[in-house]
């Protein structure tokens, strides 16, 4: 781990309310951000990556409910702090950015002012400086023109721009964590890789700390140094980035690596089509006794089913959840 | 914005213009003509010599064509025509009747706008909470009752039982004889504003951007001031532009109940007694007053949402 | 479950309704246009007149009891009337394109500008009033919803792989309007049907109020209400009762169609009525 710890999940858990019942939608979490850190959760869609951001920044909304554990941000509990405080903390410290750049933008306000509202609403700036100091963050975030475009509204942007604007609004006030929350799925292939590289270079400038949220296994590894995998709601192995590539310990994170394309790979490696895991992610409610992942496991056995598996630290570091790990 | 409000006034016209044609033809299918009838229905006695004198006056023995031209070129010189029973212009007619349904129409939609807005935004703030439940009832409620008949309790309880407010009457346009006539028409519109509301603001609070409005570290207060209220506006006004054409539709029957001197018993007058230049005047007019509004309503919309005004 | 309960009063409220209308003749104490008596002239609700009784002596119940059956006709009918003209010309308009699609669209933009009710006046107007001529005039002049709504699903739909399937398989295009698109729209256009014959039955009492629709003696509740006007202040029962017929009627239907709209159609909020 680099640095000192920056962020500390422990044990988190989130619980879906449903009338009088609470589902664990996401149990037992933990893992840490060093400063300046790159950690990337990777897994399917529904297994709990995007709504542990946002209960990390106290946004999670009905039905979904923080249902414990502890979230420690610069060694300080924040899990239950009151909304006033918690209101400091976001945007300012902590920011996120979404995964719909479409409309993650007010439609009525100029993207400019949308930048401005952060220095006005944390740093105490009149609107006056704030609105210049809007353009700086748009010039930042490589938007050409920003002197004009700060006048310009939403619709009248593309994704790419907009995702960019929404990066300026996370950045403008230089948080120490910044929540990325699969920026990128909903852009074009060529736009993909500059908002990666913006975001890789103004972290890196800013010394922000980065949690990077993909279904994309292979974005992850580009990005990160060290990798959670979640599955249905529980992180099942955590490790180096080129750790999880080279010996996936579980054997989900072994079928992400397996269906995953590498260029080039093919021929040397003798595969012949991409390997798939077959079956889907259960819903929150419909979550299987024992290992979470037994029905779809093609290691399992008897235990799989009778018993949910412990976290297991590795010999070369990182930890797995599983009663046959390689 | 000139641009918009130019390209918005454009449009209006050939809607207009539809409109005139539209009503001029219902009006030239009718068997017979306004003298004939007069004479079927008995309330003149007419010989036939009369009636083709009376024909040729009114330039009822031309051919269609020539008679719709006329109709339009008169039509583009605000000339409404003739009163085949006052034999008055229909300007004339139509002018001392304008002010009154302006001042009822508006006087309910204000009081719609002011009751049924908050109310529908309440609602939405704790969705199948009691406010919400008991305004929706009320709302459905609302939405339901017969406006003549809300009229007749309201005057047979306000003004004949309780004797607080002038039972019916113009009373030279006092505050007091606007009361009843508005809240019996503002009843409806107030229902569906609160509906619309409730669902805009619903709608509106899970959107994205109002997300990235709390991630930003934003209060709730500001949220909803900021985010959701102007958003929730556009949606808001637009029903308010639209209602504005069911209100002047529903406030026939409203001022005939309470003697109310506008357009709407004028109009309805008119039909009785198939006075056809003053109904086809009548109705022109409603429907520009009705476009106008929504002209205005459009422009303050695309003042707030920039989407309308590139579009 | 509130879905199930504008569902259930909704449909309770208009099946009393419907019963009443279809049993009138049964549940009626007297004839509602013939029993009239001047001896019995506007007696309070009490045993013998349940309703009371109006200023010609006629028992108010037994002709509430009627007027279901005016209400009724006219609500069904028009509506009836006014969805299949929209659903035609909306389908028709999104299948075919071009003029004819600028045509209806013309149109329904044209019948938006008028509002309903004065539209509906208006071709009274040139008509003898009766219940014949209500059925015209609010048959005609409600049907733009109706129209944009089958307009805008049909277009979605027209793109669709087994709409294409079934114009490759060489079905005719009325043929696949009616088997492939309009089952798909229609749960939406029962919705709106459902809510507009509530609007028509408010309209034609609204007419009759007037005196361009039903004509006395007839018993619509929307002239009865006419008649009582004048005895408002020495017999408001004669007024109370019609109204709250109309009421019960309305309200029932709006609150189905709210039901149907939560089932039918949940994608949809309430925009627009």
């Amino acid at each position: 781990m680099s640095g000192e710890a920056l962020l500390q999940v422990e044990n988190l858990r989130l619980d879906l309310v449903v009338g009088s019942r609470r589902f664990g939608a996401v149990k037992d979490v933990s893992f840490s951000i060093g400063r300046g850190e790159t950690f990337g959760l990777v897994g399917e869609s529904g297994c709990g990556k995007s709504i542990t951001a946002l209960a990390l920044i106290g946004l999670l909304r009905r039905p979904l409910a923080f249902g414990g554990g502890r979230i420690l941000f610069k060694g300080r509990e924040i899990q239950d702090l009151p909304g006033s405080e918690m209101r400091k903390l976001r945007g300012n410290a902590i920011s996120m950015i979404f995964q719909e750049p479409m409309t993650a933008l007010n439609p009525l306000s100029p993207v400019g002012r949308q930048i401005a509202e952060m220095f006005v609403l944390h740093k105490g700036a009149t609107w006056h400086e704030a609105e210049r100091k809007a353009v700086e963050a748009l010039a930042d975030v490589r938007v050409p023109a920003p002197d004009r475009r700060v006048k310009d509204y939403p619709h009248q942007l593309s994704g790419g721009m907009r995702q960019r604007v929404m990066i300026a609004i996370a950045l403008a006030c230089r948080p120490d964590l910044l929540l990325a929350d699969e920026p990128t799925t909903a852009l074009d292939v060529t736009v993909q890789a500059e908002i990666l590289e913006l975001i890789r270079d103004l972290s890196a400038a800013q010394g922000t700390a980065v949690l990077m949220i993909s279904h994309d296994l292979g974005l992850i590894a580009n990005m990160c140094a060290r990798v959670g995998v979640m599955y249905a709601g529980r992180l099942v192995e955590e490790r180096a980035a080129q750790e999880v590539f080279r010996a996936p310990s579980h054997p989900y994170t072994g079928g992400l690596v397996a269906s995953l394309p590498l260029l080039g790979a093919r021929a040397s490696h003798g595969r012949s089509r991409l390997k798939e895991i077959s079956g889907v992610v259960p819903a929150v409610t419909a979550f299987p006794e024992g290992c979470r992942f037994n029905p779809r496991c093609q290691a399992r056995t008897d235990i799989c089913i009778a018993e949910d598996p412990e976290e297991t630290a590795l010999p070369r570091g990182g930890r797995v959840r599983c009663h046959h790990h390689a | 914005m000139l641009q918009f409000v130019f390209r918005r006034l454009l449009q209006a016209i050939p809607i207009l213009l539809a409109v005139a044609g539209l009503i001029f033809l219902l009006f030239s299918v009718i068997p017979g003509n306004f003298a004939s009838t007069q004479i079927s229905d008995g309330r003149a006695v007419m010989d036939a010599e009369a009636v083709e004198r009376m024909n040729r006056q009114f330039g009822l023995d031309q051919p269609l064509a020539t008679r719709f031209a006329t109709y339009v070129g008169k039509l583009a010189t605000l000339d409404l025509g003739t009163s085949f029973r006052t034999r008055q212009p229909v300007w004339h007619l139509i002018g001392e009747r304008l002010w009154p349904t302006m001042q009822l129409a508006f006087a309910s939609m204000m009081f719609a706008i002011l009751i049924g807005v908050p109310l529908g935004f309440l609602a939405a703030l704790r969705p199948g909470g009691i406010v919400d439940t008991v305004s929706m009832v009320t709302a459905v409620s609302g939405l339901s009752l017969p406006k003549f008949w809300l009229g007749l309790m309201l005057m047979y309880l306000f003004a004949l039982q309780l004797g607080w407010l002038p039972s019916f009457g113009y009373g030279d346009g006092a505050l007091r004889n606007l009361i009843l006539p508005s809240i019996a028409l503002g009843v409806a519109p107030l229902a569906l504003l609160a509906r619309t509301t409730r669902a805009a603001v619903l709608e509106i609070m899970n959107a994205d951007f109002v997300r990235t409005a709390r991630a930003k570290g934003m209060s709730e207060r500001r949220v909803v001031q900021w985010h959701l209220a102007r958003n929730a506006l556009v949606i808001v006004l637009t029903t308010v532009g639209l209602q504005f054409g069911s209100v002047i539709g529903q406030a026939v029957v409203i001022e005939k109940l309470f003697a109310w001197p506008g357009l709407g018993s004028l109009l309805v007058d008119s039909v009785s007694l198939r006075d056809i230049p003053v109904v086809q005047g009548c109705i022109l007019v409603i429907v520009l007053f009705f476009l106008v509004v929504n002209m205005l309503v459009d422009v303050l919309a695309a003042i707030i949402d920039p989407r309308i005004r590139y579009s | 479950m509130k879905l199930r309960a504008n569902l259930v009063i909704g449909g309770a409220l208009f099946a009393t309704v419907v019963v009443a209308g279809a049993l009138a003749p049964f549940l009626a104490h007297t004839d509602p246009v013939m029993d009239a008596n001047l001896m019995n002239a506007e007696v309070a609700p009490g045993s013998e007149f349940w309703f009371g009784t109006d200023a010609q002596g006629r028992d108010i119940y037994s002709r509430v009891l009627y007027g279901a059956r005016i209400s009724l006709t006219v609500g069904i009918v028009s509506q009836l009337i006014n969805t299949v003209i929209g659903v035609c010309l909306g389908l028709s308009a999104a299948y075919w394109g071009g003029w004819w699609d600028d045509f209806v669209n013309g149109l329904t933009n044209l019948m938006l500008a008028i509002p309903s009710l004065i539209f509906a006046l208006a071709i009274m107007a040139i008509l003898t009033p009766g219940l014949t001529s209500l059925l015209i005039a609010l048959g005609l002049t409600n049907w733009s919803y109706t129209c944009r709504l089958s307009r805008a699903s049909a277009l979605s739909l027209k793109s669709q792989g087994y709409v294409q399937a079934a114009k490759v398989l060489g079905y005719g295009d009325i043929r696949i309007m009616l088997t492939q698109i309009l089952p798909n729209i229609l749960g939406p256009i029962i919705v709106i049907g459902t809510l507009g014959m509530g609007g028509a039955v408010l309209a034609e009492a609204s007419l009759s109020f007037l005196g361009l629709g039903i004509r006395p003696p007839f018993p619509s509740w929307g002239s009865m209400l006419s008649d009582a006007r004048d005895q408002i202040t020495t017999a408001p029962w004669i007024s109370i009762f019609p109204g709250l017929a109309i009421f019960m009627t309305v309200l029932g239907l709006n609150l189905l169609g709210d039901g149907l709209r939560d089932i039918l159609d949940p994608q949809s909020r309430a925009r627009t009525a």
